[in-house]
């Protein structure tokens, strides 16, 4: 009796481990013959926190049945993950870096996919008045000449890359002041938007994740506009001479998918606050001829 | 959409239980025959054997994860497996984790019942096989304790899963790593939610044990 109803209590937990184990057999015999059926897309943060896949995939998933795996991680990271062939599929901003990587011959081709913009956000009293900037350098000069706290993603992703090269721009080296009022948090963009918000800080943000990000605290977008702010996002297919694991067939059904007018269509029709958040860049134009860019 | 809420949030919740459980049994598997023979043998480099596990306790999760990733990375040596960002991969991580924080509380409590029982085995003559199994099955409740701590850390670490799981979601999102995620939302209420059922969940699983516990305890012969 008593063996019987310890048998009992400890069934159920062990039942839950042993279907783990058969789900670990399963997934090293299921890896063996290589994701039929599913894509790997190395992806940077703001595509991910801002709700675009869990706007866009559902219908990607159920009109070709391809399961997608989105992995987020930062821009650099994401290309670097990729050239291990650690991924299908790259969606990133990082246009220079992006060539390179096509030139390397780890990609195939170069897609523009979308694009938006940088803000730079910051204290709503604004101590370094940086509304009033001229130019996105100017803001920069400014948040230095005032010594304000500025968070920098410090992650080599591709607002990271973006804000060395505005500094550039600027004339100005802020690493001497890492520590002091530059801050490099080593973090994906809405951590860094945590930090900024917790420390009254200026950072630069995508406009994606700024608008849905939800712990804004006393942070106001302060400024935009800039052409320098210009953020296109790419789309690149790993390419099979560098990695033969590369799942090509549903990687190029993916990239004609977002490609196609469906795809740019749900892409602009994503909204957060009632506001448009990525702007289609492969949108088919149909000026006469009805020749599509997207190709 | 309260509904795929809920939806998410179960699936969320079972893959943290079938990875961090699934971590567990394997590594108890491993580790409580690794503790018994540490304790009860005697080789050339037991002593440095046993310092390496204990200090394996201190592994930060990360660096199992980079070490895995490196590992399982397509370029990597074992990257036709194709492991990486997958729920094996997870498991993998932490039964590295909970290694050695079994082996050594097996080792530290066989190690004491051997010196109160010694003379007695010795006196049956015992075989090395007889002796340890005896022991183990002495051990039992300090065995049930030591494999509630590995849970507790399997359960609670991010940095392995996060690197080797790629925190995908529905494949690979676990209850951390959707903190995490959440968290750098800006969703603070919802990443609480989440820290509040993990919470729970320990609790339970470390009550449930407690009473298993006090069960075994109770003289066997009734």
């Amino acid at each position: 009796m008593k063996i019987r109803s310890a048998l009992a209590r400890w069934c159920p937990a062990l039942v839950r481990p042993l279907l783990a184990l058969a789900l670990a057999a399963g997934a090293v015999l299921a890896g063996t013959g290589a994701g039929a059926g599913t894509l790997i897309v190395q992806s940077t943060t703001s595509t991910r926190n801002s709700g675009l896949y869990d706007h866009i995939l559902p219908a990607f998933e159920k009109d070709t049945g391809i399961k997608v795996k989105v992995v987020a991680v930062g821009t650099g990271q994401a290309l670097k993950n990729a050239a291990r062939c650690d991924g299908d599929v790259l969606v990133v901003h990082a246009k220079p870096d992006e060539e390179a990587f096509v030139a390397k011959g780890h990609g195939i081709r170069r897609h523009p996919l979308m694009h938006n913009d940088f803000v730079i956000v910051g204290p709503r009293d604004d101590p370094a008045d940086v509304r009033h900037a001229r130019s996105a350098a100017d803001a920069l000069t400014r948040i230095a000449k005032a010594g304000a706290p500025f968070v920098s993603r410090g992650d080599e992703s591709g607002t990271h890359k973006k804000e060395k090269a505005l500094w550039k721009a600027a004339g100005l080296d802020p690493s001497a002041a890492s520590g002091g009022w530059y801050r490099e948090a080593g973090a994906g963009m809405g951590a860094t938007l945590n930090m900024a918000a917790g420390m009254g800080a200026y950072t630069l943000s995508d406009r994606g994740t700024w608008l849905a990000f939800n712990n804004r605290g006393d942070l106001a977008l302060l400024f935009a506009g800039d052409p320098a702010l210009y953020n296109p996002y790419g789309l690149i297919i790993v390419n099979p001479a560098h990695c033969p694991n590369v799942n090509i067939e549903d990687a190029r059904v993916f990239r004609d998918w977002l490609l196609s007018e469906k795809g740019q269509r749900l892409i602009g029709s994503y909204r957060v606050h009632s506001e448009q958040l990525f702007f289609p860049d492969a949108l088919p134009q149909k000026d006469g001829n009805g020749k599509d860019k997207a190709e | 959409m309260a509904a795929t809420f809920y939806r998410d949030l179960a699936e969320i919740v079972t893959l943290s239980l079938e990875v961090s459980l699934g971590a567990v049994v394997l590594a108890a598997l491993l580790a409580v025959p690794l503790g018994a023979v540490l304790a009860l043998g005697r080789f050339r480099g037991r002593g440095a054997l046993v310092l390496l596990v204990n200090a394996a306790m201190g592994l930060p999760p990360v660096v199992v994860g980079l070490g895995l990733y490196l590992l399982f990375s397509r370029a990597g040596p074992l990257g036709p497996l194709g492991l990486l960002y997958t729920p094996a991969a997870m498991i993998i991580a932490q039964t590295i984790l909970v290694i050695p924080i079994i082996a050594s509380f097996t080792r530290e409590t066989v190690e004491g019942l051997a010196a109160e029982y010694g003379d007695m085995l010795a006196v049956l003559r015992a075989g090395f096989g007889q002796r340890l199994l005896t022991l183990l099955v002495e051990a039992r409740p300090a065995l049930l304790t030591a494999i509630l701590a590995g849970l507790g850390r399997a359960l609670s670490e991010v940095g392995a899963v996060m690197i080797v799981g790629g925190n995908i979601a529905h494949y690979t999102r676990v209850m951390t790593t959707a903190i995490t995620l959440e968290t750098s939302k800006g969703n603070l209420a919802l990443a609480m939610a989440l820290g509040g059922i993990l919470l729970t969940l320990a609790l339970g699983l470390n009550l449930a044990v407690g009473l298993i516990r006090e069960r075994m305890q109770e003289p066997t012969h009734a």
